[in-house]
Order: structure tokens, then C-alpha cells, then sequence
């Protein structure tokens, strides 16, 4: 018999710059918050894995958390790392060793665009010191070709970002919470052709955690357990077009989001279609469009019209990046893909105040997307 | 003033025609850019050193509108005088398409699908006093 995952608590720390508050208490504010959210103490916890890029090790945290001996592996997988610490709670417990367990993603960085370490990325040290070790011009790459190939428009790129910003607003958990029109954002300063800033994420803070157990201990902590059907995480295989790479093959493949997406429609058994909200990664506001249909929600190209007729939007035929997603909560590594996950329970559970996606809202998406070529996705049904 | 590369192995240096060093996969072909050890196509571990063609097209680009932050980069970042410049991949026919630097930063000169050709520019000054240099590609005029 196959053990179902629940996730039956969730806590967040604010997105955003919290001055005097380290990435690692961001991280245990998180879990306390959960902690309360299923009911449950911190001593009924089997398990953890957590993790984060610039804020420390996350198994210290027990030193405030509580000493009680649990197992807890330190997850780090760039982008992926919140996706993969929650894909190793979710097959721990299918695979019945514990019932009850925790994932936790924190981060804090510093300002201003990711400085990319050249040598623990595998990569000369030429590369950077050349000028080309920056995230930012892969997005502009990518995003330019593909505006190239399919006719997306300037006008889509900056719908999104101004979706992002009202969604933000509406968003207390949110760094970015006022309102920016389309025409500004297409005013801003162009920093990686053809993206301005306001069509860029940040670098930021932020902690979340999740906890999850056996579907059929559910009940035991909360009134609406949302199930975890898929967890995915998948690398890159040869010819796709990926951040920091000094080369490209000629020979062209999707790359790891379509891998991952079509992985965990064929692990939750369902189908593009039978999603009713996502939230996708969005590192800048090309990353949304592009990710829509790597993802197979919709056919290269049809983005421009969905956008223009505001489909995305929380009212919308297909709501994206209901919170605000990367524009609007920036990017604390660790905790990214945790945050949408945390985003989709609470929409799901109906919890989402004035941003709550209307008429009940079943089904609902992630996807994380990072360097080196790395994708998580997961599926949640209520 | 003494030019050096920004390091060894990347482009043949001095050169009047200066190439990339790459590698190319004993077994199935493939080329690589720089050059390893194992190839990411077949899984073979064998390859082999290449001097990769100085002509391609242009497969796709973005303009570096700010400073870079220092370390890695070794060029200029000083806000006041910084200049933005053009980066993009370069698809080499029948190699690998690389990224490198343009000489060209004006969105209205750069086009998909455009012929370019690989040439060396000044990058920094060393402690030396040498000026460092690294790879772009150009438009061919």
C-alpha cells in the first residue's frame, strides 16, 4: 500500500530586509509558527531537513529549537534547495520510516544581484573576472530569444511585474507591497536587455517551514490537510540552455522544467489542465512567461494573449503567482520554493484573505529554477 | 605595455588570428567549450584539445546595463565610468555555441542571426602595469 503526504502545518517569516534578525531565527521563527499552525510541539518532531545558501547550517537551529535528539539532514541544492528539502520529507515519510516530520528553508543576502563564485560553480575564474558570471544576463538571454522565436511582447513582460506588484500588495508576508504600473515598469532602468529593473527579483530574506505526515494521521492535527501528490526535482540533460554556462551544445533539449513538470503530472496523475492555480518561478518577469508553458500549461507563444487578456491575474482563468512570487517576495534561496508551497496551502485551504483565488480552488502547482540547471516541482490537492 | 591574457588555456595567445581552446569528445564528436575532461553527450572520458572556428552567428544576447560586482570581475566597476557592454552566445557551425562578451552594447547594431567574429579586448590593468586582456566577439563588418 502506497503512504500518502499531507502537509498540515506552515509557517512563514516576512519576506523582505528585517534588519537585526539573522536568516537562521528567520528560519526558527518559521518553524515555531508551524509548529502552532498543525498544533504540535517541537518534541513530536521525528525529523527535519532544511537548508540555506548564505545563512548557516541549518541543523544548528535545534541549539534554539530544542535539543531532542531528532534526525535532521542539512539539504543544499541551490535554487532547489527548500523543493529538495520538501521532496526528502515527502519519500521519507512514504517510505514509512517517520510519520511526522519538518522542512525548513531560510536565507538573507546581501544586496544587489547574486555574486556567483565562480570555482564552487565549477566554472575558471576567467569567467567572472571576463564579466559574464552574472545570473541577470541569462535571464535577458533566454528571455530575448525567446521574445525572438514566439512574439512575446514588452508590454507582457512588464504585465507581469505589475501583477507581481498588486499581488505583492495584497500580501502582508510580502517585501514589495506597493502597487508599480505597467508604464513604469518599462521606465525603469534597463539592466540586462531587454529587462528593466522592476522585471527583476531581488536577492532577499525570508524563512519558511513545513510540516507533513502520513495522510492517514492527518486528522490528528488539523481540519484541512492539503496532500502532497507530486515532488519532483530534476538537473539538466544534454543541449538545454542553462544560467552560467561558458557554452551551449548545438543540439537543443527543453531542459529540467519540462523533465520535472512531466515527472509529477505522471506521479500525481493528472494533466496540465487539472490545475487550477501555480505558482512558477519567477526571477524576472520573462521567467513566468517562459516557465507557463515549459511547465505545459499552455503552447510557446500563447502566453501573449493570456497575459493580455489577464488570465494570470487572481481572477483570472489560470491565477500565477497569486502572492506575488519572486518579484514581489524577492529571493531568500533556501526558503524560495517553500514560500510557494506555503502560498498554494493557503489558497487551497482557503485562507488567502483578499487574495484568495474564488470558487474553490482544488489543485495547485510549484516550480523552483535555478543554477546550474536544477528544477523542483510539486503538485498539492485539497 | 605588456599584454597578458586573463588566463592560460582559454584562446590562443599571442595570436594574429586568435582562437578558443576547446575540447571535442573522442567518441562522439562533441565539442565543448572550455575544455574537459569528460563528455556531458555520451558519458565518454576521452577527449581531446580543438582550436574552435573565429567565425559564427549570433544566437542570442543581452547588454550588461551595470557594474558587476568586484571580485569576480576584474574590469571596471565604477558607476561613474563604467560602460554597459554586449554579451551573448555565439553559435559556432558544426562546434558549440559559446558566450563571451560583444564589442558591440547598442540594441540597435545587435541581431539574431548575425555574423560575428572572435577578437581580443582590453579587459583591466594588473598590478604590473600590463593590460589584461580577454575574448569578444564583434560584428563583422
Amino acid at each position: 500500500m502506497t503512504i500518502e503526504v499531507a502537509i498540515v502545518g506552515i509557517g512563514m517569516h516576512e519576506f523582505g530586509r528585517t534588519e537585526g534578525v539573522s536568516g537562521m531565527d528567520q528560519g526558527v521563527i518559521a518553524v515555531r509558527r508551524a509548529l502552532a499552525d498543525a498544533g504540535v510541539s517541537w518534541e513530536d518532531m521525528q525529523f527535519a531537513f532544511g537548508g540555506s545558501l548564505a545563512a548557516g547550517a541549518a541543523d544548528t537551529m535545534v541549539s534554539l529549537l530544542g535539543l531532542t535528539g531528532l534526525q535532521f539532514i542539512n539539504v543544499a541544492n541551490g535554487c532547489a534547495t527548500g523543493g529538495s528539502a520538501l521532496f526528502s520529507v515527502y519519500n521519507t515519510i512514504r517510505s514509512g520510516v517517520f510519520d511526522l516530520g519538518i522542512a525548513v528553508g531560510f536565507d538573507k543576502h546581501e544586496r544587489g544581484a547574486f555574486r556567483v563564485n565562480t570555482k564552487g560553480a565549477g566554472l575558471g575564474d576567467w569567467y567572472g573576472a571576463s564579466g559574464l558570471a552574472l545570473t541577470t544576463q541569462f535571464f535577458g538571454m533566454k528571455i530575448n530569444r525567446y521574445m525572438h522565436e514566439y512574439g512575446i511582447t514588452n508590454s507582457s513582460l512588464a504585465k507581469v511585474s505589475e501583477k507581481a506588484f498588486r499581488n505583492g500588495s495584497q500580501n502582508p508576508m510580502a517585501w514589495r507591497r506597493k502597487p508599480i504600473s505597467e508604464q513604469e515598469v518599462l521606465d525603469s532602468l534597463m539592466l540586462s536587455y531587454p529587462l528593466t529593473q522592476y522585471m527583476f527579483c531581488s536577492p532577499g530574506e525570508g524563512g519558511v517551514a513545513l510540516i507533513l505526515c502520513r495522510a492517514d494521521k492527518a486528522h490528528l492535527y488539523t481540519k484541512t490537510p492539503i496532500y502532497l501528490k507530486a515532488a519532483v526535482v530534476r538537473s539538466r540533460r544534454f543541449g538545454s540552455f542553462e544560467v552560467l554556462a561558458p557554452s551551449i551544445a548545438l543540439q537543443h533539449n527543453a531542459g529540467p522544467t519540462v523533465d520535472g513538470a512531466k515527472a509529477a503530472f505522471e506521479m500525481a496523475g493528472m494533466e496540465p489542465k487539472d490545475i487550477d492555480i501555480a505558482q512558477l518561478q519567477d526571477t524576472e518577469s520573462g521567467a513566468e512567461i517562459m516557465h507557463m508553458a515549459e511547465n505545459g500549461f499552455c503552447e510557446h507563444g500563447e502566453q501573449e494573449f493570456m497575459i493580455q487578456a489577464g488570465e494570470t491575474e487572481i481572477g483570472g482563468k489560470f491565477p500565477v503567482n497569486t502572492d506575488g512570487g519572486c518579484l514581489a517576495n524577492g529571493e531568500p534561496i533556501g526558503a524560495s520554493g517553500l514560500r510557494q508551497v506555503y502560498e498554494n496551502v493557503l489558497q487551497l485551504r482557503g485562507q488567502a484573505g483578499v487574495r484568495q483565488v474564488p470558487n474553490n480552488p482544488k489543485t495547485a502547482y510549484t516550480h523552483v529554477y535555478g543554477a546550474p540547471g536544477i528544477a523542483g516541482v510539486t503538485i498539492l490537492q485539497r | 605595455m605588456a599584454q597578458v591574457p586573463v588566463t592560460e588555456g582559454v584562446f590562443t595567445w599571442p595570436s594574429e588570428t586568435p582562437q578558443l581552446i576547446g575540447a571535442r569528445c573522442v567518441a562522439c564528436d562533441n565539442h565543448m567549450f572550455p575544455g574537459q575532461s569528460g563528455c556531458p553527450r555520451c558519458t565518454g572520458d576521452k577527449t581531446e584539445e580543438v582550436l574552435l572556428g573565429r567565425r559564427g552567428t549570433l544566437w542570442t544576447w543581452t547588454i550588461q546595463g551595470f557594474p558587476p560586482k568586484a571580485p569576480p570581475y576584474a574590469g571596471d566597476v565604477d558607476v561613474k565610468t563604467f560602460q554597459a557592454f554586449g554579451v551573448g552566445y555565439v553559435e559556432l557551425p558544426g562546434q558549440v555555441k559559446v558566450e563571451a562578451r560583444l564589442t558591440v552594447a547598442d540594441p540597435e547594431k545587435l541581431k539574431i542571426g548575425m555574423e560575428m567574429e572572435m577578437v581580443i579586448i582590453p579587459l583591466t590593468t594588473d598590478a604590473d602595469g600590463n593590460e589584461v586582456v580577454t575574448f569578444a566577439f564583434a560584428p563583422v563588418a
